[in-house]
């Protein structure tokens, strides 16, 4: 049976992972290096590194810390932020990347997608999407969060799909850093439209958050940061959990 | 736990399909030196050779009648032959991604969609079987060849969510077969990293298979010949060790 994946997400800035909370107040955690190394240890299934200010600060994906990461780990990697463009991803492919995580850019320029796609396979290609509970209904928000859009989450994850996108991770901003539990509601919705996987993001806490994401949120695999991060929970220890809840993990 | 003896020489083959660093890093990690040769001729000075790949089918079409040759001569003369992903679909006759395009036939078989069952109505497919083009004239799905980005496209379009999602992309096990130099140390059960729309068919080279919607070959070993249609890179300790094991066979030649 397809497992689960419990993938950890290092939010990098300048050489350094950090953490904020709902996308502001970002505070120091670690060599990313080091803690993939641990993860790697504790049976991570998944890394992605998030440069969580790119976009802003306008720099380019940090060729150095994927290629250090990639040197610890021989796990699926992925990376994100500030990608704008063929180049962009080129260069973090190159430093080791197995995906690349698109955002603003694939809103703003949906043939990149397919681009990305036709050039490194569909399985090389997330469209992240961070999403906000705005008048009943789920808000795309870009550029790292600060700018809202006439956009609904669900039918941009469906249209990202048909451009050829192979994964969509989606992120609650409503949820992120609060530890109050993933948007389930969020995640099923996302999920049920479209037929290519789901990866969770935003609210993780407790170990019963991602029980309840893998089953009412209907997630195909979760993503979380700072409750790996600060040794507040073992990677292991979460597993031991999701499979005592039927939850099919790679233990 | 991994041995690092002396030097040999893996002809890593680059077609274009996908990028190689995460292979290149794994095999240099268990101290293997990686060539991609530039030419066919080239082939004949390496230990071994390992077909990487992902994408569309279609990609192999790059690896012309003069590699096939080289290739065909080169595993004629004993040197051990890993394909990986796409690189292990090519091992078969055909696939049917992308019918125009043959495939090297070493296996016998032609890959298939992993999401036909769902799309013919959820009817009973129990497994991949081999079936050889002229005995599958016509399946009833595109026979156009598609470009990569169109042929997944087209893949995962043709299901209704939320059924089983395609591409199947995770974590799954290994359902062990029969006794395989390749999976010397894995055991029952052990997960490895899949990320693919089409898989082939459970035949007698079937070392271990995996289900996901079908029963598909997720090893096929044949003499010296082998295929995995995971990441052996990608997959932690239990890829690390089965790739070690190709490089002991490599060794051991």
């Amino acid at each position: 049976m397809l497992s689960k994946r419990i993938i950890a997400c290092l939010d990098v800035r300048a050489g350094s992972v950090v953490k904020g909370i709902n996308f502001e107040g970002l505070r120091h955690a670690g060599d990313p290096a080091a803690l993939a190394r641990r993860y790697n240890r504790e049976g991570i299934d998944e890394v992605v590194i998030l440069d969580v200010t790119a976009t802003i600060e306008k720099r380019r994906a940090m060729v150095e810390t994927i290629r250090a990461v990639a040197n610890e780990i021989f796990l699926p990697l992925s990376v994100g932020g500030g990608i704008k463009d063929a180049a962009h991803a080129a260069a973090a492919i190159e430093a080791g990347a197995d995906k690349v995580s698109i955002n603003t850019a694939a809103l703003a320029h949906p043939e990149l997608i397919t681009t990305l796609a036709k050039r490194y396979g569909s399985q090389a290609v997330i469209v992240a999407i961070d999403a906000k509970r705005q008048n009943g209904r789920f808000a795309v928000y870009i550029r790292s969060g600060q700018h809202e859009t006439d956009r609904d989450a669900v039918e941009w994850a469906r249209a990202a799909a048909e451009h050829g996108a192979g994964e969509i991770l989606l992120t609650s901003i409503d949820r992120d850093g609060t530890k109050q539990g993933f948007d389930c509601e969020l995640t099923a919705a996302v999920s049920e439209a479209v037929s290519i996987p789901v990866i969770a993001s935003g609210g993780a806490g407790t170990f019963d958050h991602f029980v309840d994401v893998f089953t009412h949120g209907k997630a195909d695999a979760a993503l979380a940061a700072s409750i790996f991060h600060y040794a507040e929970h073992a990677v292991a220890d979460l597993k031991k959990h999701l499979h005592e809840h039927g939850i099919p993990v790679r233990l | 736990m991994y041995c690092r003896l002396a030097l040999i020489m893996i002809a890593l083959l680059d077609y274009g399909a996908g990028n190689l660093t995460s292979v290149r890093k794994a095999l240099a990690h268990l101290g293997a030196e990686v060539t991609t040769p530039a030419t066919p001729d080239d082939l004949a000075h390496a230990d071994a050779i390992i077909v990487p790949g992902v994408g569309n089918f279609e990609a192999t079409a790059a690896l012309d009648d003069a590699w096939r040759d080289a290739i065909l001569a080169s595993v004629g003369n004993g040197q051990p032959m890993l394909g990986i992903c796409l690189g292990m679909q090519w091992l078969f006759e055909e696939s049917e991604e992308a019918p125009s395009i043959r495939g090297l036939g070493l296996m016998g078989g032609a890959c298939a969609f992993l999401g036909q069952a769902l799309v013919e109505g959820g009817g009973a497919a129990p497994a991949l079987s081999a079936q050889s083009r002229a005995s599958n004239p016509d399946s009833g799905l595109e026979r156009s060849a598609p470009s990569a980005a169109q042929g997944f496209i087209l893949a995962a379009s043709r299901l209704p969510p939320p059924a089983l999602k395609v591409p199947h992309v995770g974590w799954n096990s290994l359902h062990l077969r029969r006794a395989s130099w390749l999976l010397e140390g894995i055991g029952e059960g052990d997960q490895v990293y899949f990320t693919h729309s089409f898989a082939p068919p459970v035949t007698a080279d079937c070392a271990a298979s995996t289900n996901y919607i079908v029963d598909f070959a997720s090893v096929v070993e044949c003499g010296h010949v082998a295929g995995v249609q995971f990441h052996p890179e990608k997959s932690g300790d239990a890829g690390l060790r089965i790739l070690s094991n190709f490089l002991k066979r490599t060794r051991a030649r």
